[in-house]
């Protein structure tokens, strides 16, 4: 079982996301900190690209921040090396940087110096654990799964309100870590309401081992519970927290501050979690 | 296409791929739309289901105007000394070849039952194309426009509201069709169950780009049949200007296979070219070079000066740093402005099938009052980029030359003097207004 996996063992995980160098490194690094001091299982850590076509307006700004703070592929790897946590980094791109990537000092091999096997090499070497790559559907994923395969890295699939029961099948055994159950169509972005194709996408998935975790428009510690409550393994949140650093950085608050925010809304969010399995009617999952 | 069909795979596998080009990039939401799409193109467009295609040949007839004339350009003839042709696709409905794309789709969209249509534009061609499409088919629509688009291409705005489509600006990045497009694939995430997204040129993932093409390819049946009829044989060579590809390859398609001439000699004796030269314009903008540090290329050439990349859908040429960031394109042309290509050109350009030239902002524009003066043909800004190569290139093209004249200039009266102005082009027409 990969770390990834194992952190959704004792009850449900809280996934947070945040993009890396927003607004810029620096503070960046200490936002990404009081997500592990807030509870996080599993970081999801986005590593920016010019056209995020699956964000919404939050985070496509933070995108946009981080990429004018100079945030380069380079620079990630740099980032996530000098991380000072001690639970699961997710690497969240598209798939055009992965395939990009060149080595600069090329360990030799076979499998070519420029792509994702290089790529997953680089990302283990920096302490990543797995992938979500949003544009990478199952038809395309062959190359970079190949890759986290031969790395024993985690390529995680996201299942959408709109996949039908034979693409269903294909992601699941695509998948290694959890699944990530988009709970609504769209983008990215904080909504008021948990939508019901969340409870029928888990429906759905109940018959498979993989833990599921559900992301897109979770924004408090009720809808946590809720979900959690509904079946999720976990759950990922995102805008909801970029919200807090856009804040922090339109009204020059301290990054302490704006750090201690960050670690009070992944308490309410890992707490909301939690609380939504005991509410299950059945037996923790084992 | 066989009546059978035991293993779809290898069927969609040549449709999806150009060479290593083309493919399905897009979020898991998109990709049962996507095969849906795929097997409604399969079964209206390919197989001509329920007479779809021909449906859509009699209202691209009497609702488009179609067949567009293919005319001797006698002034360019006699300064170029060969036998020079445009097809005038600006005299289509609307103005530019887009219809032809515009009109299939939405007339797809609504065999499949979809209710509503959203399209991106960037020189607003595509935007009113679909706009009056959709007003003719009775469909909803909204446009995505990015806001320096909107700036540059009022007038087109105003259109796409009289016929009733709702234009909703785009303010991310740099305001532009890479935005645009950007912002309506995240529309159709969301929308994706009732909604179509009409692709305005042969880029995005698989079917896309195959279908677009076949819905243009009737500019290039129509020309090859015209310039047997006028002329006695098939051109030597045909010329488009490039932005995504899509009048490039309408005009290209049933010459890529041309194969070796046979049949009689051209009207005016000369030898034809062994197969018909094609040759895709790119915006050279303003210089070709790139500036890494702010990530902006001044210009549109992917296939002259770009790298194989993933970006809207379709592994494809780009314009991207070394990290694998898109980078701001620029041309005097909106509908040139754009960091990708058709991959289905990127990889005839990889053949040496097409050959991919380029045309900087300057010399567009002296093309532009070129065909204006000489013909009294105001071309759009991206067709002056294949009019200009014309004039610069010391390549043989042959006796008898095809120019796809995408679309008029209307809309670009006012950019068009604007940039004039800045500049120095030796025709330009006094544009002293008078008090
Ligand atoms: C008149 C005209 N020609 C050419 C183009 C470029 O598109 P494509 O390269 O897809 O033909 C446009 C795009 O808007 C256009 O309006």
């Amino acid at each position: 079982m990969s770390d990834i996996e194992a952190a959704f063992e004792d009850g449900p995980a809280f996934v947070p996301y945040l993009a890396a160098g927003d607004p810029e490194i620096d503070a960046s690094q200490r936002y990404v900190e009081a997500l592990a001091a807030g509870g996080a299982d599993v970081i999801e850590l986005g590593l920016p690209f010019s056209e995020p076509i699956a964000e919404g307006p939050t985070i496509q700004s933070a995108i946009v921040r981080s990429l004018e703070g100079g945030m380069t592929v380079d620079d990630y790897f740099e980032f996530v090396d000098s991380l000072d946590v001690d639970v699961p980094v997710v690497c969240m791109t598209y798939y055009n940087l992965i395939y990009q990537y060149e080595d600069d000092e090329p360990q030799g091999g076979s499998e070519g110096q420029k792509g994702p096997a290089p790529f997953v090499r680089k990302a283990k070497e920096v302490g990543i654990d797995g992938f979500v790559v949003p544009d990478l559907p199952a038809e395309e994923a062959d190359p970079l799964r190949t890759a986290c395969d031969e790395a024993g890295l985690d390529l995680i699939f996201i299942v959408a309100p709109t996949t039908n029961e034979e693409r269903l099948d294909r992601l699941v055994s695509l998948s290694s870590g959890y699944v990530y159950v988009q709970a609504r169509l769209g983008v990215t972005g904080a909504r008021e309401d948990v939508s019901e194709r969340t409870t029928a996408s888990l429906d759905r998935l109940a018959g498979y081992d993989l833990p599921k975790a559900v992301g897109f428009g979770i924004k408090s510690g009720e809808q946590a519970r809720d979900i959690v409550a509904g079946g999720a393994d976990g759950i990922i949140v995102g805008s909801a927290l970029v919200d807090v650093v856009a804040d922090g950085y339109e009204s020059d608050e301290p990054v302490a501050e704006t750090a201690d925010r960050l670690e009070a809304l992944c308490r309410e969010l890992k707490q909301g979690a939690v609380a939504g399995a005991q509410d299950r009617p059945t037996p923790e999952r084992t | 296409m066989s009546e059978s069909k035991p293993d779809p795979d290898p069927e969609t596998e040549a449709d999806a791929k150009f060479g290593d080009y083309g493919g399905q990039y897009v979020p898991e939401a998109l990709m049962p739309a996507i095969e849906e799409l795929q097997d409604a193109y399969e079964r209206y467009v390919l197989d001509n289901e329920d007479g779809f295609m021909d449906e859509f040949r009699r209202r691209l007839r009497d609702f488009g105007g179609r067949p567009t004339p293919l005319q001797r350009a006698d002034t360019l003839s006699e300064r170029y000394d060969r036998d020079v042709y445009l097809k005038r696709e600006d005299l289509l409905h609307g103005g530019a070849h887009k219809l032809n794309n515009a009109l299939g789709q939405c007339l797809l969209a609504k065999y499949m039952g979809k209710e509503r249509i959203i399209a991106e534009t960037g020189a607003g061609q595509h935007g009113p194309a679909t706009a009056m499409a959709a007003a003719h088919l009775g469909m909803p629509c909204e446009i995505y426009m990015g806001r320096r688009d909107i700036n540059r291409q009022r007038p087109n705005v105003f259109r796409m509201r009289i016929n009733g489509a709702e234009v909703n600006p785009v303010t991310t990045g740099r305001g532009t069709l890479k935005e645009a497009i950007s912002e309506t694939m995240r529309d159709w995430a969301t929308t994706v169950e009732n909604t179509h997204y009409i692709i305005g040129s042969i880029v995005g993932p698989a079917p896309f780009p195959a279908m677009v093409r076949d819905f243009h390819s009737v500019i290039s049946e129509e020309t090859r049949k015209q310039a047997k009829e006028q002329y006695g044989r098939l051109p030597d060579s045909v010329v488009a200007c490039a932005g995504g590809g899509s009048n490039t390859m309408g005009i290209f398609a049933d010459f890529v296979d041309s194969g070796p001439q046979s049949g009689p000699e051209s009207a005016s004796g000369g030898e034809p070219r062994a197969d018909v030269g094609l040759y895709a314009v790119e915006a050279g903008g303003s210089s070709l070079s790139v500036d890494e540090e702010r990530g902006v290329a001044p210009n549109s050439a992917s296939l002259s000066t770009g790298s194989e990349g993933v970006l809207h859908g379709a592994r494809t040429k780009l314009l991207q740093d070394s990290d694998g960031q898109i980078m701001e394109s620029h041309s005097v042309s909106s509908g040139l402005d754009y960091a990708g290509v058709g991959p289905e050109l990127a990889h005839l350009v990889d053949e040496e099938r097409v050959e991919a030239v380029n045309v900087d902002d300057d010399a567009a524009l002296e093309a532009f009052h070129r065909l204006s003066q000489a013909e009294g043909i105001i071309p759009a800004l991206e067709t002056a980029h294949a009019l200009g190569f014309l004039e610069e290139t010391d390549r043989d093209l042959g006796e008898f030359v095809v120019i796809n004249v995408s679309g008029r200039g209307d809309k670009d009266l006012e950019a068009a003097l604007e940039e004039t102005e800045q500049r120095d082009i030796p025709n330009a027409p006094e544009m002293e207004v008078f008090e």
